[in-house]
């Protein structure tokens, strides 16, 4: 790490200001960038640190949508009788990211404003049709990632809120990689008003909406609907720990898991 | 023998006693006080810059924009070093191969001087005022390479054509050693009626303890003195290398200190070029500089371990009684010879493969191997865990093939404790042991009969239940230096402890081991506990410190308690008997009618008698003592050289449980029933035990250190990618001890550091391979990770649909 410009706006326009100065970042829960930094792979000259406005922290439950504020920690939502009720699967996606300290550090807006590809936040942003509201405009979940660590946001943008609209049903399965712990797989299934989606995260640069598998469920919402379904393996990422077929593998095996658990069914 | 300790329950803090760790209180009240922790009047700071490549000509380095930054001291090159004449890293093992012919050790300098080996080579070395300034003055620094085609993996390094890492071995190969009867072995195999074949990879692994390596050079100029405080498990060593075969300073101007070590695991036994880098540049600077490791800087330049490659094969009769075993192994060295490199895949390995069973003819030969990676050193077990892995493997191999029960197979050709002392063919003289006793106490732990059960109901759940069985043997207690010598060793492998008795009866130990985790300090106190009958609250232990101690070899190979353990126990004998002395005069009685109990100097049937603190007052104001025949003062030293090694052997059993639509293992249960001698303290030998079961359990499971085949870039360069066992990978164990004495050491110990690590691979692999078995699978190579077995049931057939 190098000596920086450390800053903490007390408001949402202090801290666009702040950003607008030279070689700027913003920090959210600052759970990649502080790394990063003390690797030396990311050397800002000054940090913009979000954590002193408490507008863009809470969480609020409407009949039919959950806003949650971008600096709402992982641990908070994961807690939320609110998110709890209305979306269980996205309480539980929050509790299975990273560790305690992560959680109680890390924030939806620092997530998905990073949009790492094995990342849990975009895939329910995604599968959900969640709407992100930054300090410019709202950026519905469709067009929000764009590619491996790109988004749809401009240069000093600032996400305010990610709002959820309330799922008929849905549930999040990840498969971790072992060192990590990130999603070597995870896959949102939504039961939504506008339809069956399903969003693949870790498996390919970018987390994707798999639409296959949503016409197959959208046809019948079952686990034995997707019997004999095999997910192609071209483009997916291949490492280490996973090869392109395996996360292919996987992407079946977890949205069979992830219907089976909302249908009750059997997991054969 | 160890009966004399038979009385140790009377004494609470004695031998077999469970006392808490001493230790524990500071480390857990982050009171310890590491290399890192020191900081030094007017310290400069050392970063080093490191080749981004594999394999590279270094044509120039450009070192002058970063001797006009701030705060930069000195820039140092592999030129500056030739020009002061700082010789190469020494290797203090190398072997003797097939014909007499010696391994090749090339020079290995601390920095590189024309060509960089390895990812992580070092090639300049900056000091600054402060450590970011040294980085910054790294990052300055410009190196014009020539990239070269590098040798990566261990069978392609030998393959024809295949680049070669030094010029003058073009070849690749260190040494081709080998040991046992080759024609007997032949004989063997031509009698056998059923050859069972394995080809097996033990997989690399980086070591990874907690504390990240660290090294301070200082240098008094008035004196010429020099100090290194290092991160080292044998600071005597460092010395004596370092000071002799690198940079020629006098052992009497050397001092090396090695303070709290946050883990060692033999990664922190090498003698490191950082070590060097650090004294020689305080001598020039005239001030003390600092370097301490980043994790990810540990990751590429620490020394490896493991990375086998290996064909065996056993020769059975119609019973299945083994006639004789074939090994041949290709191991990795990597880019240059680390302090024990060639040692651990050669004599730490070869003589183990007879495990404890009666093998008549054992052949076995080892390639040693330089490649563009990481040197390769001792880590846990060292050479024992991957013999281990060999025998246990092709013995699960051989039960299978010759229709047999794991069990049995082993039950046929296992020692009995009558068969001991027992001679191998492979060197090794088992002293003691039943590892028959320790084989169905694990048996019967693990509830093995019932197992059948439980797989069926795992069945219903769709999951794929697996049970494994390992014994092992392991030779530690490093080493009987005449034996040693002959195997190629540099020097002695004795132990040393001094004893040093204050005027008021508590008690200084000075001994040569080194504690980085053990809870030597704990363990060491309750020895001289109750050797005088005191409390273990009255002994200090000092170590890690050359000006201090008077000499020593330190920790490695399970050797502590066998080896300066005794060093410690005779110091202490050596002062009972003066103390008898002192107190024949006291009681005007003759020496030999004294008699020494539980603390207290008596005369044989009287109730005449002193207690241990009136004698070591009087040995301090000999107001009534014999001193025309007698010297004043209550100290005592022993240099102990075994006459053995000493033998722990025991069986452990794993059960898991395997997902097969993610390949996804479980560990459900571990049994460890582990014959380690006497046992000084239960709740370290547990803890000993628990730590080693769980790196082997790493091993078979999850580490698994990759570099790409062709670039030789370090794949699996942070935890992000190098995935270490955690606490929710590994179930509650059972473990339980089987003693048998050793029977060549006062105190009986044989060594309880390691064996955790030797048993828990093949014990993991073989039951993960049982879960498999109905799929044909006869072998997983480890790491076990989920992708691997999940690639192992699809090509068998039984994929995921």
């Amino acid at each position: 790490m190098r000596s920086f410009e450390y800053l903490r706006p007390a408001s949402l326009p202090d801290a666009a200001k702040a950003l607008a100065g030279s070689d700027a970042k913003l920090m959210a829960g600052g759970m990649t960038l502080i790394p990063a930094m003390k690797m030396r792979l990311t050397l800002p000259e000054t940090v913009v640190d979000l954590g002193a406005i408490g507008e863009l922290r809470g969480i609020r439950a409407a009949k039919d949508e959950i806003t949650i504020g971008a600096m709402t920690r992982h641990a908070d939502v994961a807690s939320s009788a609110d998110v709890k009720k209305a979306i269980p699967a996205l309480a539980s996606l929050a509790g299975g990211i990273g560790d305690p300290q992560v959680r109680n550090r890390g924030t939806i807006g620092g997530s998905i404003a990073n949009n790492d590809p094995a990342a849990d936040y975009p895939a329910a942003v995604l599968a959900l049709g969640a709407t992100i509201t930054t300090n410019k405009r709202k950026i519905v979940g469709d067009k929000f990632f764009t590619g491996m660590f790109e988004t749809a946001l401009d240069a000093g943008e600032i996400i305010q809120q990610v709002s959820f609209p309330v799922p008929a049903m849905a549930a999040y399965e990840k498969f971790r990689s072992p060192a990590s712990r990130y999603a070597l797989v995870g896959v949102f299934v939504a039961k939504t008003a506008a339809g069956v989606r399903v969003a693949v995260t870790g498996a390919a640069p970018c987390v994707f909406r798999a639409t296959a598998l949503e016409s197959l469920l959208s046809e019948k919402f079952s686990a034995e609907a997707l019997k004999g379904f095999r997910f192609p393996a071209e483009g997916l990422n291949s490492d280490m720990h996973g090869d392109a077929q395996y996360r292919a593998g996987l992407i079946g095996v977890l949205t069979r898991r992830a219907v089976a658990s909302l249908t009750g069914a059997g997991m054969n | 023998m160890p009966d004399q300790h038979m009385n140790t329950p009377a004494n609470p803090t004695g031998i077999g006693a469970a006392v808490r760790r001493r230790e524990d209180m500071r480390f857990l009240l982050g009171k310890g006080n590491y290399v890192a922790d020191i900081k030094l009047p007017n310290m400069s700071y050392g970063a080093i810059l490191r080749s981004p490549h594999a394999h590279a000509r270094v044509k120039s380095v450009d070192i002058s924009a970063t001797l006009k930054m701030p705060g930069v001291v000195a820039v140092y090159t592999g030129a500056d070093l030739a020009a002061d004449k700082v010789g190469g890293m020494p290797c203090a093992w190398p072997v003797v191969g097939k014909g007499d012919v010696p391994a090749k050790e090339p020079m290995r300098p601390a920095l590189a001087q024309g060509k960089v080996r390895h990812v992580g080579d070092p090639v300049a070395f900056i000091v600054a005022e402060t450590l970011e300034q040294a980085r910054d003055g790294a990052e300055a620094v410009v190196v014009d390479y020539d990239e070269l085609p590098a040798a990566v993996g261990v069978l392609d390094a030998i393959k024809p054509g295949a680049p070669a890492v030094f010029d003058d071995i073009p070849d690749n190969v260190c040494v081709d050693w080998e040991l046992g009867d080759k024609a007997a072995t032949d004989a063997a195999f031509k009698k056998a009626a059923h050859i069972a074949r394995l080809s097996l990879v033990n997989n690399r692994l980086v070591g990874n303890p907690m504390e990240p390596r660290a090294a301070i050079g200082d240098f008094d100029v008035s004196r010429g003195q020099h100090t290194l405080y290092t991160t080292s498990q044998l600071p005597h060593i460092a010395k004596l290398l370092m000071g002799n075969f690198v940079l020629g300073i006098p052992q009497h101007k050397l001092r090396c200190v090695s303070p709290d070590v946050g883990g060692g695991f033999g990664v922190k036994q090498v003698h490191y070029l950082e070590e060097v880098l650090v004294t020689w540049a305080a001598r020039k600077l005239g001030r003390p500089v600092k370097w301490v490791a980043e994790r990810s800087e540990g990751f590429i330049s620490d020394a490896h371990a493991r990375d086998h490659v290996t064909e065996a094969e056993m020769a059975m009769d119609e019973n299945g009684k083994f006639l004789g075993l074939k090994v041949s192994t290709v191991a990795n060295m990597g880019a240059y010879l680390s302090t024990f490199g060639p040692n651990i895949p050669t004599n730490l390995y070869g003589p183990l493969l007879s495990g404890v069973y009666r093998l008549p003819a054992i052949y076995c030969e080892v390639k040693c191997v330089f490649t563009n990676t990481l040197p390769v050193d001792a880590y846990r077990g060292a050479g024992r865990p991957e013999a281990t892995f060999c025998l246990e493997r092709i013995v699960d191999v051989a039960a299978g093939e010759m229709k047999l029960s794991k069990d049995e197979i082993r039950r046929r050709n296992m020692l009995r404790m009558e068969d001991y002392p027992y001679q191998t063919p492979v060197l090794m003289n088992y002293d003691s042991g039943d590892p028959l006793g320790c084989m169905d106490k694990a048996l019967a732990a693990a509830d093995w009969k019932g197992f059948p059960a439980r797989k069926a109901e795992a069945a219903k759940r769709g999951k794929l239940r697996g049970i494994g069985l390992c014994t092992y043997v392991e030779a530690c207690g490093l080493a009987p230096s005449r034996i040693a010598i002959r195997l190629g060793v540099r020097g002695g492998l004795f132990e040393s402890a001094t004893v040093r008795v204050h005027p008021t009866g508590h008690v200084t130990v000075l001994i040569g081991t080194h504690s980085h985790g053990q809870g030597h300090e704990t363990t060491w106190s309750q020895i001289v506990s109750t050797k005088f009958g005191i409390p273990a609250e009255n002994v200090e232990v000092v170590f890690g410190d050359t000006d201090k101690v008077q000499f020593g070899l330190g920790t490695y190979g399970s050797r502590s308690a066998a080896v300066g353990g005794s060093a410690l126990a005779k110091a202490a004998d050596k002062v009972i008997l003066k103390g008898k002395k002192i107190a024949a005069h006291m009681l005007e009685a003759s020496e030999g009618d004294i008699e020494f109990k539980n603390g207290v100097f008596s005369v044989a049937g009287t109730d005449r008698s002193k207690t241990f603190g009136d004698i070591a007052l009087m040995a301090h104001f000999p107001v009534n003592y014999p001193l025309e025949i007698l010297e004043p003062g209550l100290e005592e030293q022993s240099f102990y050289d075994p006459v053995n090694f000493t033998f722990p052997c025991g069986a452990h059993i794993a059960e898991v449980e395997i997902d097969p639509e993610t390949g996804f293992v479980k560990l459900l249960n571990y049994v460890a029933v582990d014959d380690v001698g006497t046992v000084i303290n239960p709740i370290i030998v547990e803890g000993q035990i628990h730590g080693g079961v769980v790196q082997g359990v790493g091993q078979a499971l999850f580490e698994d250190c990759v570099y790409d085949e062709h670039s030789g870039q370090l794949l699996s360069g942070s935890f992000m990618d190098y995935c270490m066992p955690r606490a929710d990978s590994i179930p509650d164990m059972t473990v339980e001890t089987h003693v048998t004495a050793c029977t060549h050491n006062e105190l009986g110990v044989k060594g309880c550091g390691e064996v955790g690590t030797i048993g828990s691979p093949a014990t993991v692999i073989n039951a993960v391979v049982d879960a498999l078995q109905h799929l044909g699978v006869n072998h997983v190579d480890m790491p076990a990770s989920p992708n691997r077995v999940w690639r192992i049931i699809a090509n068998a057939g039984g994929a995921v649909k």
